[in-house]
């Protein structure tokens, strides 16, 4: 039997912790993101899991340790944002490489400099080549959901994922969450799976040793093709969550798409918003749709494309800047998706929401004018815009 | 065309805006709503301006932007009035109830207020007072909000506050029946012009 709570995007994350009761939780806190570990530290002390919590005294130290118990087959999960995950990249490229189902829940935040501690996308975009799956939140009940289905997807694949919440609009805001019952969730996700088990004496092997120019290539393409490979078992393992658990997710969600000339792209907090401005404009009869992207990683380009194909105009929506000239990581990623495709929108970067620059249906409405024009305008002008900047 | 109900809340840091957004939204989900509750993050000190936010829906909410025009403005400390804008985005009317010994017309007369704007007033400083022992306005205001809009049961609203209550503070029952007697006069005492 499920509940119908009132939660907060940290609250719906720790929840679903709870649930999953890893053996393992190493963390140190962060804002947006502290909430998270500090409501599981309470289930830790009250005796609600069999958790063994590690309270390290830095990031660093905290995905370290989760690799570590990872490595000797323990269910392990931790809790960062921003500058957290930052001092955890050179990790959480080990978690990859060494196929740990480690799984993060990250509170998507901003950067320094300069110091802001509101949502962007930075902190999740910076560790994209890291080798771990990334799953974008909407609300606090996808957090949740996504949470479990993380834990799976990492047990089932070897692969770490990190799930995201935008700071603040999605960490500390309460919503309706749909709860499944603790057993349900035993019951799906089964014992913890690991693939290997450095404590286990009669087998002995070594993790992370040393691959020269002799095996270091072999190695990384294994990965990159299971990587590749993990695609259709994401999808697999998506359409089972979705059969068990009642939901309805896909890897690319299409919402209004079928008749749409032209479309918006977007992840996380502002897809909801940009549905809802669907709904406004298609009321005054325009022909719009939205794609939200729920994987970020792996990146399902065969779906965005195909959901493209018949779009004239698409503005995507980047919570975070590149730094390249060439604008957010969303819109290189699609554009580069789309050269080899027949039937090519135009494309135009609408970077937006930078430490939590407000972003409102105003807003939406002229940036659907503006792609408009620029299709019109058979795509002459700049490819990246600035959105809601003072002047 | 928007098919959701908004409100924001004015408060003192300490006063409880944000745990009063959060249990407004509580009560409202028992009801069967959809909700979203969320507070304005920004330096936060006792004392200084703070604003937390609600949205209720018969359906599901999608839009995660900032409330700019809300329906209902509640405003926990008069005095706030005098530096804040606190009728922001309520060109169009509104509702805005605020916890004063003033009457509302002369609230109207004193901050100059639109007359598209709807004035209610309670001292909920003084219920609290009384009920609580403390000037904690916050929860009396819960019941002079949802004397106003209407928008919630009050029997169900007010038996689910107690149960709730009655959860956070098992050792201190006295605090759970305190809160109950002021949401139950604020929901008497809040008057229109």
């Amino acid at each position: 039997m499920s509940k119908i709570v009132a939660k907060t995007g940290n609250e719906a994350m720790a929840e679903a912790m709870r649930q999953i009761n890893p053996d393992v939780v190493a963390a140190y806190p962060i804002t947006p993101a502290t909430e998270i570990v500090q409501i599981f530290s309470s289930f830790v002390s009250n005796g609600e899991v069999d958790t063994v919590f590690v309270p390290t005294e830095s990031e660093h130290s905290a995905i370290s340790a989760c690799v570590g118990a990872a490595a000797a087959g323990a269910r392990v999960m931790t809790g960062t944002s921003s500058q957290g995950l930052a001092l955890m990249h050179e990790i959480l490229f080990i978690a990859g490489g060494l196929r740990l189902p480690i799984v993060i829940c990250e509170v998507n935040r901003a950067l320094s400099a300069p110091i802001n501690i509101h949502c962007d996308h930075s902190d999740t975009m910076a560790s994209r080549d890291a080798g771990w799956i990334q799953i974008f939140s909407e609300d606090p009940q996808e957090a949740y959901d996504q949470t479990i289905l993380a834990m799976k997807l990492s047990e089932q694949l070897f692969i770490p994922s990190m799930v995201t919440t935008d700071g603040f609009i999605i960490s500390h805001a309460m919503q309706r969450v749909e709860m499944y019952d603790d057993r349900e969730v035993k019951e799906y996700l089964g014992e913890p799976k690991s693939p290997y088990n450095l404590l286990d004496l009669d087998n002995p092997i070594t993790v992370g040793p040393l691959a020269l120019q002799d095996y270091y290539m072999e190695i990384k393409v294994q990965q990159a093709n299971f990587i590749k490979e993990s695609k259709s078992k994401i999808k697999e393992i998506l359409n089972d969550f979705n059969k068990k658990m009642k939901r309805d997710y896909s890897v690319v969600e299409k919402y209004m798409m079928d008749d749409a000339e032209f479309c918006f792209v977007a992840l996380g907090s502002t897809a909801g918003t940009l549905r809802y401005t669907v709904d406004k404009l298609r009321k005054e009869g325009k022909k719009v749709g939205l794609l939200k992207v729920r994987f970020y990683r792996p990146f399902f380009e065969e779906d965005i494309v195909e959901a493209l194909k018949n779009i004239k105009g698409c503005a995507i929506f980047d919570r975070s800047d590149m730094f390249a000239g060439t604008g957010g990581h969303l819109f290189n990623d699609i554009k580069s998706a789309l050269y080899n495709s027949s039937s090519r929108p135009f494309v135009r970067d609408y970077v937006y929401g930078l430490g939590g620059r407000d972003i409102d249906v105003e807003d939406i409405e002229n940036v659907y004018n503006d792609i408009k024009d620029f299709t019109e305008n058979h795509g002459k002008g700049e490819s990246v815009k600035y959105i809601t900047v003072r002047e | 065309m928007k098919d959701f109900f908004e409100i924001r809340w004015h408060g003192r840091g300490g006063q409880g805006a944000k745990t009063v957004a959060l249990l407004f939204a509580d009560s409202a989900l028992a009801t069967g709503k959809y909700i979203q509750a969320f507070p304005e993050y920004g330096p936060e000190r006792m004392g200084a301006p703070v604003q937390s936010f609600n949205r209720l829906s018969d359906n599901k909410i999608s839009i995660h932007s900032p409330i700019k025009n809300p329906d209902v403005v509640v405003v926990l400390d008069q005095s706030l009035m005098d530096t804040v804008d606190t009728t922001s985005g309520m060109e169009n009317g509104g509702t805005i109830i605020i916890n004063t010994v003033k009457k509302p017309s002369e609230i109207r007369e004193k901050y100059k207020i639109n007359k598209n704007i709807k004035i209610f007033t309670v001292d909920a400083s003084k219920i609290s007072l009384e009920e609580i022992g403390a000037n904690k306005p916050n929860t009396p205001m819960f019941g002079a909000l949802v004397k106003v809009t209407k928008i919630l049961d009050f029997e169900r609203m007010l038996k689910d506050t107690e149960e709730k209550m009655k959860k956070k503070f098992v050792n201190k029952p006295e605090v759970v029946e305190g809160n109950i007697r002021a949401i139950k006069r604020a929901y008497e005492e809040v008057v229109s012009e």
